[in-house]
């Protein structure tokens, strides 16, 4: 069995490869899809994976790891908990010419020859692209307050970053408010809320950017019981994605997001069949920044992402 | 009522201990914390005057008062049940998780087609009293200190409102379940007209019984008060269920409020400010005595500090640290020593003053 597995790495991908995946665990909804949509993409594929859940403990997935190497696998695909002490086990993964893929989060190691690639999306992207939206549909002129996410997140900072940048181009458009939900629903609601009231019921809002939809949702429902309509007299734009933000724009309340891909599953196998391959040439961050969504198509995406 | 008086001797002198002798200054307690509560509004008179507008809309008053005042509604249901426990010499750090299962629950009944809200709601709170029943047991049965024996609700609840909800945010739409976090009625919040009515009940059932004196001869002597014929084992059962229905009404507003149960945020960390509201409320974690009416003062200082740091427009790092001076500060004027200290200070920075211009 162990000699056909390598031999395997040779060949083509007829048979079936082994995969392990070392997944941080099920802590939110956006990453359950992510497991669910590797998981069937390796079904389609035909390929055998491993799943290990390592239910957010470092070690865990350290552990899984060796497992992984021990059972002489094609490949690895680790979703980090952390960025960092990941060096002695991938040093381990070289050793035994196991190519491994980072998906989601970043590792910190001095030498990135331990690692075929990192798949990823970037929050900076992400929050370029919103504004861009934005900054079109108002033609540059626009109030927005923020929403921002927990203080010092990697995905709060580099959002605000990216959205930031846009807005440095527009000089009519500014962000007039702009405090921490924490990323929560009910702290959407909550800031929102004092938002509306500070800024004469909302009258002098043109827009609400918030760093996830769960914020946005929130909001949403402030605004709706300030007696505004929110897509309509505010605008209201996100990232993530998630299936209830699809519904809201479905519903003309929300007006845009950019999805935070969680199929990497797919972009992964085919980096990992290419290296197997023999294809050598492959970089080391690939950029999965998901696409941006608006109401014209809200609809039919939550019809798709709800019959799965 | 003869039975306690030795623990209601010794009532009276943790009282005088905590706070100021004599029956003339034992309002001076309540002074404070609305001294506080005040200057606080104040604050943000200055800050922007239109804070204290209120309006009329859709059937509703509208204003940043309002808010502060809806806003606020879970942790004073907490800081009610939180108040009992703290009388007791305990501790209930499982309120927020207790939060999140009541909602989780609700949210998940709600989903099924056609149960009629009084089932949903009840079973939400039986949920709550059991989850206190389970610290109650653990505390006055078993003996295990509060701190841990509510810790490990803390922990293991959110897991099972997670496991519940399937790691999922569960949405729900049912507008009369929607109506118990943000409805109104008279114009005024649904969330304030249950923290109104929770606190008139718990006032009757609490002062107009014995049963606030055994809550406090309970907390400050626990041996002293079974010689005395109290059953304190079955009164600390009783607040551990109290405080566990009062965090499942909590968590049912919050969860209407949103329309929905998030597992992983709800009553996240709102444990921590019900003990916060309590002791600004001027409560000691020892036990003993204890004010409904001063705990909802604290849970009202709170808000009032949240809303206004969000008004403010200063940057979001500086929301802790803001709340950490301010609490800081509220603490230390009801300290008799800092304001004796104080008061000593006055005069010399008088005379200081004076010197200066001579």
């Amino acid at each position: 069995m162990l000699a056909l597995s390598s031999s395997l790495a040779l060949s083509s991908l007829a048979r079936a490869t082994t995969i392990g995946f070392s997944q941080v665990g099920s802590e939110s909804g956006w990453r359950s899809s992510f497991s669910e949509s590797v998981k069937r993409e390796a079904a389609a594929r035909n390929i055998d994976l491993k799943f290990a859940d390592a239910q957010q403990k470092q070690e865990n997935q350290i552990r899984a790891v060796r497992g992984f190497i021990a059972q002489r696998v094609d490949a690895i695909i680790i979703a980090p908990v952390v960025e960092t002490g990941w060096a002695p086990v991938l040093r381990e993964a070289k050793r035994a010419r196991i190519p491994v893929v980072i998906v989601d989060r970043n590792v910190q190691v001095n030498d990135d020859s331990l690692y075929l690639t990192r798949i990823a999306s970037d929050f900076t992207e992400e929050g370029r692209k919103i504004a861009n939206w934005l900054m079109q549909k108002t033609d540059g002129k626009c109030n927005i307050v923020e929403l921002q996410g927990t203080v010092g997140a990697t995905a709060a900072i580099d959002r605000a970053k990216g959205f930031n940048e846009v807005l440095s181009a527009y000089p009519n458009a500014k962000i007039i408010r702009s405090q921490t939900a924490e990323f929560t629903r009910s702290k959407g609601k909550e800031v929102m809320e004092s938002f509306l009231k500070a800024e004469q019921g909302g009258r002098n809002i043109c827009a609400l950017w918030a760093h996830n939809d769960e914020m946005a949702l929130g909001a949403i429902q402030a605004i709706k019981e300030a007696g505004l309509k929110p897509g309509q007299d505010i605008l209201v734009v996100a990232v993530d994605g998630v299936p209830d933000y699809f519904k809201a724009m479905a519903d003309g309340e929300a007006n845009a997001t950019v999805e935070l891909d969680p199929h990497l599953g797919g972009p992964a196998f085919d980096v990992i069949a290419a290296y197997l391959r023999g294809d050598k040439d492959i970089s080391k961050y690939i950029n999965n920044t998901g696409e941006l969504f608006s109401q014209d198509t809200a609809a039919a995406e939550y019809q798709k992402r709800t019959n799965k | 009522m003869k039975q306690t008086q030795p623990c209601a001797d010794s009532l009276q002198q943790a009282r005088l201990a905590r706070y100021s002798p004599g029956s003339t200054k034992a309002s001076a307690r309540y002074l404070w914390p609305l001294a506080a509560l005040i200057l606080l509004l104040a604050a943000n008179l200055l800050l922007d005057a239109s804070f204290f507008q209120l309006s009329f809309q859709d059937g509703r008053l509208y204003g940043s008062l309002i808010d502060i005042l809806n806003r606020s509604a879970p942790v004073a249901l907490l800081a009610i049940g939180m108040s009992l426990v703290i009388a007791t010499g305990g501790i209930d750090l499982s309120v927020g998780a207790v939060m999140a299962i009541a909602g989780s629950i609700c949210a998940n009944l709600l989903l099924q087609a056609d149960l009629p809200l009084v089932l949903v709601i009840t079973a939400g709170l039986a949920t709550g009293i059991a989850a206190g029943l389970i610290n109650g047991t653990l505390v006055s049965y078993l003996r295990i200190q509060p701190i841990v024996a509510t810790l490990l609700l803390m922990v293991a609840g959110r897991g099972v409102a997670q496991l519940i909800n399937q790691g999922q945010i569960v949405t729900f739409l049912r507008p009369d379940f929607a109506w118990l976090g943000s409805g109104s009625w008279l114009g005024v919040p649904v969330p304030v007209w249950l923290v109104i009515a929770m606190f008139g009940l718990s006032q009757l059932l609490l002062r107009r019984t014995a049963l606030g004196l055994f809550i406090e001869a309970v907390g400050c002597n626990a041996t002293a008060s079974r010689y005395l014929g109290i059953n304190d084992k079955a009164i600390k059962l009783f607040v551990y269920a109290f405080a566990g229905f009062c965090a499942a009404l909590a968590g049912m507003i919050s969860a209407a409020d949103i329309q929905g149960s998030d597992a992983n945020n709800a009553g996240l960390w709102l444990e921590l400010d019900a003990i916060l509201a309590v002791v600004i409320g001027g409560a000691a974690l020892s036990g003993g005595r204890f004010s409904l009416l001063l705990s909802v003062i604290g849970v009202l200082i709170i808000q009032s500090l949240s809303t206004t740091i969000i008004v403010s427009g200063l940057p979001a790092k500086f929301n802790l640290l803001i709340k950490a001076l301010v609490v800081l500060l509220v603490l230390l004027l009801q300290s008799d020593k800092f304001r004796r200290q104080l008061s000593s200070w006055l005069p010399k920075l008088r005379k200081w003053r004076k010197g200066g211009q001579a």
